[in-house]
């Protein structure tokens, strides 16, 4: 039961873009560490993460009738 | 044994559906249950899924769970991400639902309650689902494009400008209609017009908290503002039943219509982060929310539809609307059956997020069929309602008279026996003044909700159910409207970037400042016609918001069908092919009825020549006789919108043929576009989690 509320709240978070700040520094950790070529720039704090995400994500047709 | 007994459960899904299906069909008695309308549509829906979705995704588009996605591809972290399938279900559907599935029912009620619902059922799974669909997988397997560069990579230039140019068109009477929506629901309503005007501030609040209170707190900051909305909606009956505070916010339809134009303006040259963004969180939370709530008090309390189940009105004398049954139900619900919109959707955002094409059946075809749910929901929260409750609200002064008595006594002639008495004790009970002519689907939707609401969860609420369904309305109608009036500006300033590159920067204050201008004053327009007309506006705009839907969907299906035939499936597109040759013939008789019908409700030109006429032997009362030259001209402007449409839609329709007879005959056409196959690499557990 607690899983399932568990699973649930993750759904929650994911679909709202609650965690995607946590999604970023995954995708960071991911491929950022491994690849030299991009060791450059550290990731970007949550505030300027945010900032861009939410530009970015209102950036064209995002809503329909 | 096991097989067998799936196909027993298969057969038995289909007989309960058929049954389902036949109850609602021929019922001639008094009512009917609406539990048959959700069997029905569950069923239909069970069977088109299993059956004719999976034949499409696994013979016609031939899905390869094995080929890496866009997303994986190219994977950035931000807006390329290889999500989990439900998340991405729950964003698409978030996406294509909007208020269009909620106000066409509610306007096709008065052919009845059967038209629509079958035209709904079956317009889905025939049409709007498998149009969503390949157009899912079309843009999939093209790194995410847009249809408009599909339409011009696969057709050419003309199949892509036309895309571009309906897409503009229809945002614009979208967004009038809409809006004229909204202020309908707003007249005179201080409750409502509090609410509403609510929802501005608080988004704002929700905004700040998340940008620079806590960042990206996204969960919390909604939660605040879905406390602050409800709290709205129960502070609305506060400045309703306060002398002073009343009249703040008791206005005429045309100050309203102002004060919308002003606040579309101010969203779209306003950061995204303070308004647009944060009002968006809470109108999908409502939006999600209020249609769970529907649906469970629907089958909890398993009202009765009073709707019969054909109305006269199928001969074209319809008071919401004029027209007969072919081809207006058909144009009057767009969203729900087939949606030109989606398209725009299903290309573009939502491959960006798909991690796996298998999923493009439960995306692209799930998706819409809960769209087409919610249109079953909202038909019947209209037919439960007495007809002619439903008609009094519905029927404009211009058609019915402005007088109670004079309208009751239309209406119950009409053979929807109403009386003033009845009226007047729904719209206190609704906390209302009056709910004569309340026009544009808002109003009759909310008291629709709100009676199963508050039979469901309590009667003594019915004035806060009311308002918290014109809310709930109201807020993701200014969502499409500043979001639309958003993009328009995006568009214009692409266009005229061309023109003068310096227009084309999308940062630069006087261009931002011009084209918001120009895209608000495009819709605004219409908007004011709307307003000030004595029939309402909503049954002139409606029907031309159905065409330009229509003629986009139509568009979309021709991308599809184009690329079907260039990848030697002829034998196949039909799929598209079939709704396709629906949608012109249906987008083409309703468009010649509107230019060329002798029926002054239906035909624009004839209209203007019918006010022309009276205009010119001074028959018009002067409060009417002043508008008529504004609605002349409008009228012969909506008659040639309606001109360029159709005449776009056979435009596209051509390029489409002419690149499928090339392509067959071993003449040289655009290549495909299709990327090349790259096998995919994630792992299951680790993008599934």
């Amino acid at each position: 039961m607690i899983a399932k509320l568990k699973a649930f709240w993750r759904i929650v978070r994911r679909l709202s873009g609650d965690d995607a700040y946590e999604q970023y520094l995954k995708h960071y950790a991911h491929y950022h560490q491994t690849d030299a070529g991009h060791e450059c720039h550290p990731p970007l704090s949550k505030a300027d993460f945010f900032r861009q995400w939410q530009d970015e994500k209102w950036n064209g047709i995002k809503r329909c009738c | 044994m096991n097989k067998l007994l799936k196909n027993a459960i298969w057969v038995l899904i289909a007989i309960l559906g058929a049954s389902a299906i036949g109850g609602i069909a021929l019922n001639r008695g008094e009512n009917i249950n609406a539990l048959w309308f959700i069997a029905a549509a569950l069923c239909v829906y069970a069977i088109a899924y299993r059956f004719y979705a999976t034949w499409i995704a696994t013979t016609v588009l031939m899905v390869d769970e094995s080929r890496a996605t866009p997303a994986e591809r190219l994977d950035n972290g931000r807006d390329f991400i290889p999500t989990n399938k439900w998340i991405v279900f729950g964003h698409h559907f978030a996406a294509i639902a909007g208020p269009g599935p909620l106000v066409g029912p509610t306007l096709a009620a008065q052919f009845g309650y059967l038209p629509g619902t079958l035209w709904i059922l079956f317009g889905a799974v025939l049409g709007g689902c498998v149009q969503d669909m390949v157009t899912l997988f079309l843009s999939t397997r093209r790194n995410a494009k847009s249809l408009g560069q599909m339409a011009r990579d696969e057709l050419g230039p003309l199949g892509g400008t036309a895309a571009l140019i309906g897409t503009f068109a229809i945002m614009i009477i979208l967004i009038a209609v809409l809006g004229l929506v909204v202020v309908n629901a707003m007249k005179h309503s201080p409750w409502a017009t509090f609410t509403v005007s609510a929802t501005i501030p608080i988004a704002m609040i929700v905004g700040v908290y998340m940008r620079y209170i806590r960042p990206g707190q996204i969960l919390e900051g909604s939660l605040i503002g879905v406390v602050l909305l409800l709290l709205s909606v129960a502070g609305g009956r506060v400045i309703d039943e306060n002398e002073i505070l009343r009249k703040a916010f008791d206005h005429e339809g045309l100050t309203l219509a102002w004060w919308v134009m002003a606040y579309g303006f101010a969203a779209a040259i306003l950061p995204v982060w303070l308004l647009l963004a944060p009002r968006d969180y809470l109108s999908t939370y409502m939006k999600i929310g209020t249609i769970t709530l529907l649906a469970v008090a629907i089958i909890m309390l398993q009202p009765d539809v009073k709707m019969p189940a054909i109305t006269q009105f199928i001969d074209g004398t319809g008071p919401i609307f004029g027209g007969k049954l072919f081809p207006f139900v058909f144009i009057t619900i767009a969203c729900g059956a087939i949606s030109g919109f989606h398209a725009l959707i299903a290309s573009g955002t939502t491959p960006k997020l798909l991690s796996n094409e298998r999923d493009i059946r439960m995306i692209g075809y799930g998706g819409m069929l809960l769209e087409s749910f919610v249109a079953i929901m909202a038909m019947i929260a209209a037919t439960v309602l007495d007809p002619g409750i439903f008609f009094a609200i519905n029927s404009s002064a211009g058609v019915v008279g402005a007088d109670a008595a004079e309208a009751v006594a239309k209406i119950s002639s009409w053979g929807y026996p109403v009386t003033v008495e009845q009226m007047q004790n729904l719209a206190r009970q609704m906390g209302e003044a009056t709910l004569f002519a309340r026009t544009g689907g808002a109003p009759s939707l909310a008291v629709g909700m709100a009676s199963i609401f508050g039979s469901a969860f309590g009667e003594g609420l019915l004035a806060l159910w009311y308002h918290f369904a014109i809310m709930f309305e109201a807020i993701f109608i200014l969502t499409t409207l500043d979001a639309g009036t958003r993009v328009g500006r995006f568009m214009l300033q692409d266009m005229l970037g061309n023109v003068w590159p310096k227009m084309g920067e999308t940062s630069w204050t006087p261009s931002v400042v011009l084209t918001s201008a120009l895209v608000v004053s495009s819709w605004g327009y219409f908007l004011y016609i709307g307003v000030i007309d004595p029939n309402g506006g909503v049954n002139i705009l409606w029907p031309l918001f159905g065409i330009a839907n229509q003629m986009l969907a139509a568009i979309a299906l021709c991308v599809a069908t184009g690329i079907l035939v260039k990848s030697d499936k002829l034998k196949q597109a039909w799929i598209t092919g079939l709704p396709l040759v629906g949608l012109i013939v249906i987008t083409t008789t309703a468009a010649w009825q509107k230019i060329a019908s002798d029926d002054i409700r239906i035909g624009f030109f004839s209209a203007a020549n019918d006010l022309t006429d009276k205009l010119a032997t001074g028959l018009l009362p002067p409060a009417k006789a002043a508008i008529a030259p504004q609605l002349i001209f409008n009228l012969h402007l909506d008659a040639w919108l309606t001109v360029f449409f159709i005449s776009i839609l056979w435009l596209i329709v051509f390029d489409m043929l002419r690149v499928c007879i090339r392509y067959l005959s071993g003449k040289s056409v655009l290549p495909l576009t299709e990327s090349a196959h790259s096998t995919s690499r994630l792992v299951e557990d680790w993008v599934r989690d």
